[in-house]
């Protein structure tokens, strides 16, 4: 086999969140429009690993993926031992909004999935001005709790084994298997307690049903690409939030689940390049 | 139908290795039919149908007889793909001891989807 070195550059920002300072590990790659990517709950930056290696999407795009605080090669704040970690909505809207700033993005594009895709909306309500466009994938308002999410994290499970458990049946039925299994891989490596934090303020804290409303897409449009499979966020409600915001753009993509750029990175392009040209167009 | 998957379950590389310390009695119930699967070591020990008359099980799963015909497709419709997937419909319901399945996702998830290999089979 003939070596290949991925043209993407890992660097490190130390940045102050919430009164406390965090090494937060960045990757990026290509040149044009920043392009900030956002991870799923209890995962980190590798889910867009194949984005950061398409030509079409780096020639026009600089793509930005970062691990979350806790999450990945990011380390949580000094002191960490002595919480339970948990992600709050104005938490994760100053995070992001941090990373821009102490990375002197012009302008980017938001791209986040699930907790992320959850942000985006908050973005686009809160910073539209801040932002070129927005993505969400597998945006909704709201999830219902389903199960139990102490059992993420207690001493009579294995955390890598239970989330990623949890979370297997999200990726859809199409998914080729390294990808499928790379993708399990990430959340059986997150840290104790990571993966139940970030679920906080996908299924507690994050409830915004009741502001999506307000988002203006004339300040900022916004663009939703929900996968068919993902009972997490089934593609009505994503409609839902499409049905509520004036201007809204969604994809259904057909075999795709929970974790598009990561479990199927090739059938996900082909929703995803339509909607980065239209963005291209009219800058 | 269940009974067939003892055999695959109890070959599977997988299964076997992700399941080897599943000790477990679990209660399938499917409308009016109810299966009691014995499991040691991950292996499944027996499987018997009945009425059951005070049973004993570690932890019950309850769905409808549509709804697990459903899940056992081969390729089943979005929201019929996994046991998560009928949880958030609100078709199942897990009660008992959930430790063992909580601590053995894969294996338990894996044993109940034997199923729709069956199901492919008498597609083909």
């Amino acid at each position: 086999m003939t070596a290949f070195i991925e043209p993407v550059l890992g660097r490190y920002v130390h940045v102050s969140i919430g009164g406390k300072t965090c090494r937060v590990y960045f990757e990026e790659a290509g040149a044009g429009i920043p392009l900030l990517c956002l991870h799923t709950a209890g995962a980190d930056g590798r889910q867009f690993r194949a984005l950061f290696n398409d030509p079409e999407v780096t020639s026009r795009f600089r793509v930005i993926a970062f691990d979350m605080p806790w999450h990945g090669k990011s380390s949580p704040p000094a002191g960490w031992q002595h919480d339970d970690y948990r992600l709050t909505s104005e938490g994760y809207v100053e995070q992001v909004m941090a990373i821009a700033d102490a990375l002197q993005l012009d302008r980017p594009v938001a791209m986040g999935c699930s907790i992320g895709g959850r942000i985006a909306l908050y973005l686009a309500l809160k910073h539209p001005q801040r932002f070129r466009a927005i993505i969400g994938l597998q945006s909704s308002a709201f999830v219902d709790p389903y199960y139990d999410t102490e059992w993420l994290h207690r001493p009579d499970t294995h955390g890598g084994e239970v989330c990623a458990g949890a979370v297997s049946g999200l990726i859809g039925p199409d998914a080729p298997d390294a990808h499928r299994w790379e993708t399990l891989w990430h959340y059986m490596q997150g840290g104790p307690g990571v993966f139940k934090g970030d679920l906080f303020f996908y299924k507690v804290d994050g409830d915004i049903r009741e502001q999506v409303a307000s988002i203006d897409t004339a300040l900022c449009p916004l663009y939703l690409l929900t996968g068919e499979y993902d009972y997490s966020c089934p593609p009505e409600d994503t409609l839902e939030v499409a049905r509520r915001v004036t201007g809204a753009k969604v994809t259904i993509m057909p075999g795709l689940g929970h974790f598009p750029m990561s479990e199927n990175p090739e059938v996900f392009r082909r929703h995803l390049l339509p909607v980065l040209d239209e963005i291209v167009r009219r800058d | 139908m269940l009974e067939g998957i003892a055999a695959l379950v109890n070959q599977d590389p997988f299964l076997q290795r992700k399941g080897r310390f599943v000790d477990c009695v679990l209660m399938l119930e499917s409308g009016d039919t109810r299966w009691r699967l014995t499991i040691h070591g991950g292996k499944i020990e027996s499987i018997e149908t009945g009425r059951f008359i005070m049973a004993r099980h570690d932890v019950l799963m309850r769905a409808s007889a549509e709804t697990w015909e459903r899940f056992w497709l081969s390729r089943p419709a979005p929201g019929y793909n996994d046991l998560f997937a009928l949880l958030k419909k609100r078709l199942l319901t897990i009660e008992g001891n959930v430790q063992p399945f909580m601590a053995n996702l894969f294996y338990f998830k894996g044993v109940l989807e034997m199923p729709r290999r069956l199901d492919a089979k008498a597609e083909a």
